[in-house]
């Protein structure tokens, strides 16, 4: 590894985003704390409507306004604040020093434009090269994702899921970016081609050496891709820690419910331990600790105050009042 | 020796397309135990939905019988298939579409004992709809809710109701809790192991996810392109798996563990169009154990072992065990 190893590149302190809606506001992330070093991969594991995606399109700048608003905190990008940036700026950021993959690759390609205009157009638009130079380079891309050059000219219906999400996987790393937003990337696919696409992932990973945010609410794909995991509930990480250390030792009772609720291949297990009740309402959290209406261990502290982020060591936090004496040296 | 519930014998849906028949199911047989589950897996297009429908007869097969206690209800008429769908039921993937949004929960749980004439009197129908809600954990004040009001656990639990309006003895679950995340998804899953030891019921249990199927099932097939390719009691195929299909599907899965670590075997390509299948083996194109016989002709699913099938050429049953 290069001497800049522990140099951040991405630190989002205290990020707030709000949908301002006629039914009332939605919490949608609620002063989200992530860093991630260059060259490293981060989970950010969560259920439907733990702002997951919301964060993503936070770091972009592309939270729908209105409804969507950031009301506050930081994105230091490479140590630059995005949030502050105007949209001129955004763009020549965006597919080119950050881009996104999408969870669903059949709506995220343009129908009726063949996949290597597709991924010209994002080198056109960042790179100084000609229309013929670019289109060469988008059938380089191909060939690199596992798709021969052949199909170039195809059309987004004429491939599988699997298929398309490789063009995606193309777009999103035709710029050679720094940082990569995966969004639920093999949600959309079957398991034989989810490992294929991980696969993928993983090799051009280390080969242009990126940082990625891989979002999933599949603990396998964040044991099987990640370096570090960050466990989202209600709009802020609950817990953050290397991966062996959250999968060896976790701390939050919401990650312990995570990990009783999912049926284990490698045992017999007789009944599953699911996490009682239902996800907290986004537009209308609770007082104190967003999970406490669901905790088994919840004292009547933690329905009135909120939580704070605690440090257990060995870059280990963890959002959870149990804690709160152990935290700090 | 076990009641055999339902037997699926040399089962055949084709579809007619423009570009010839789609083979969805082709020739599959299994039987299921009273009070036990079999575990269809398979991936998209494996035709694993469609073998779900064709046992209820939503969908009409193109050949072969389905056996329900000791009666072929592919041979049924009209009437008599009504009758038969009070015993055989179905709860379905996707809460938000398989319910009616202009229908509230009381409404969508009584209709099925409205139709069929179950309730004496509105109390009755009123005390047997409460009754179910209880029993799939849904509170009594949600009865006038609409299913938008309601969020994915709570509609599948509604699903679920509706099902075991007419205390059916056989369900079909296609796959229920995809749509949901895990920590409902377990809630679901419990529920639904809790009703099957009090209610004594059969389920047809189709997924994707072989964790939740190993979870579920007494028996599990494994099918590939409307075979078929593996079948076996829940553990042995985790243990041992036969066939390189399911090999590959088990390596496969992320296994939510820093500590395990699995060879993993990736395929290539993609599963092939069911449209005229090629003469041999469904999985040739993308086994990579294959021989030259496998090109041409097609294996049978063979007895490997007491409760075990499998259909590979590469595999030859185990003699006198």
């Amino acid at each position: 590894m290069p001497n800049n190893d522990n140099e951040l590149l991405l630190d989002i302190k205290d990020l707030t985003i709000h949908y301002i809606t006629e039914d009332g506001t939605v919490c949608a992330v609620n002063n989200l704390n992530l860093s991630i070093k260059r060259g490293e991969t981060v989970g950010l594991v969560g259920e439907t409507g733990a702002g997951k995606t919301t964060t993503a399109l936070g770091i972009m700048q592309l939270v729908p306004n209105p409804p969507g608003k950031i009301i506050g905190g930081e994105i230091n990008f490479a140590g630059e604040n995005l949030a502050a940036k105007n949209e001129a700026a955004m763009r020549t950021i965006r597919g080119k020093k950050i881009s996104m993959i999408f969870q669903d690759p059949m709506t995220s390609l343009n129908p009726v434009i063949p996949v290597r205009d597709q991924i010209a157009e994002v080198i056109l638009l960042h790179e100084n090269v000609t229309a013929a130079e670019g289109l060469a380079k988008a059938e380089e891309m191909l060939e690199l994702v596992g798709i021969r050059s052949e199909r170039a000219k195809d059309y987004p219906h004429q491939f599988s899921g699997g298929m398309r999400q490789r063009v995606v996987i193309a777009i999103a790393l035709a710029c050679n970016p720094e940082l990569l937003i995966a969004d639920e990337p093999t949600t959309a696919l079957d398991v034989t081609i989810q490992a294929q696409v991980l696969e993928l992932m993983k090799r051009l990973k280390s080969e242009f050496n990126t940082s990625m945010i891989m979002i999933t609410h599949d603990l396998g794909i964040v044991a099987d891709i990640c370096d570090k995991v960050a466990i989202m509930y209600a709009g802020s990480v609950v817990e953050m820690a290397d991966k062996y250390d959250l999968f060896r030792n976790p701390k939050h009772p919401y990650t312990i419910g995570l990990f009783g609720s999912i049926p284990d291949i490698e045992k017999d297990e007789e009944m599953l331990k699911p996490i009682k009740g239902y996800m907290a309402d986004p537009a209308n959290l609770p007082a104190g600790c967003p999970f406490s209406p669901r905790c088994e261990l919840a004292t009547a502290e933690c329905h009135t105050k909120k939580p704070e982020n605690i440090d257990l060591g060995n870059n280990h936090f963890v959002k959870c009042l149990q804690y709160a004496n152990q935290g700090g040296e | 020796m076990p009641d055999v519930l339902m037997e699926v014998r040399n089962l055949k849906k084709y579809f007619k397309t423009k570009r010839g028949p789609l083979h969805a199911v082709d020739g599959i047989n299994f039987s299921i135990n009273k009070g036990e589950t079999l575990g269809l897996v398979g991936e998209s297009g494996c035709g694993k939905s469609t073998t779900g429908r064709v046992v209820l007869r939503l969908i009409d097969a193109t050949d072969g019988e389905v056996i329900f206690d000791g009666e072929n209800i592919l041979d049924y008429n009209k009437t008599k298939v009504r009758t038969f769908r009070e015993n055989a039921q179905i709860i379905f993937q996707d809460p938000f579409a398989s319910l009616n949004p202009r229908m509230s929960v009381f409404e969508i749980i009584a209709e099925p004992l409205i139709i069929n004439k179950k309730a004496q009197s509105r109390q009755d129908l009123r005390k047997q709809v409460l009754k179910l809600m209880d029993t799939v954990g849904l509170v009594a004040r949600l009865e006038n809710a609409y299913p938008h009001e309601l969020d994915g656990g709570r509609r599948q639990r509604i699903g679920i109701a509706r099902s075991l309006a007419l205390k059916p003895s056989f369900i079909v679950q296609d796959e229920p809790v995809s749509a949901l995340d895990v920590s409902i998804q377990a809630q679901i899953l419990n529920l639904m192991e809790e009703l099957q030891k009090e209610m004594k019921l059969t389920y047809l249990f189709i997924s994707h996810d072989l964790g939740v199927i190993k979870h579920v099932s007494t028996n599990i097939a494994i099918m590939y392109l409307g075979k078929i390719v593996e079948m076996s009691d829940y553990s042995s195929i985790f243990k041992s798996p036969l066939h390189p299909y399911t090999k590959a599907l088990l390596s496969a899965i992320p296994i939510p563990s820093v500590d395990i670590k699995r060879e993993r075997i990736i395929l290539e390509g993609d599963v092939p169009s069911p449209i005229s299948p090629p003469p041999g083996c469904r999985f040739y194109s993308r086994c990579f154990e294959r021989m030259d016989i496998c090109k041409d002709t097609d294996p049978e699913l063979i007895e490997y072992a007491p409760n075990r099938q499998v259909a590979c050429h590469l595999i030859k049953p185990q003699s006198n065990v």
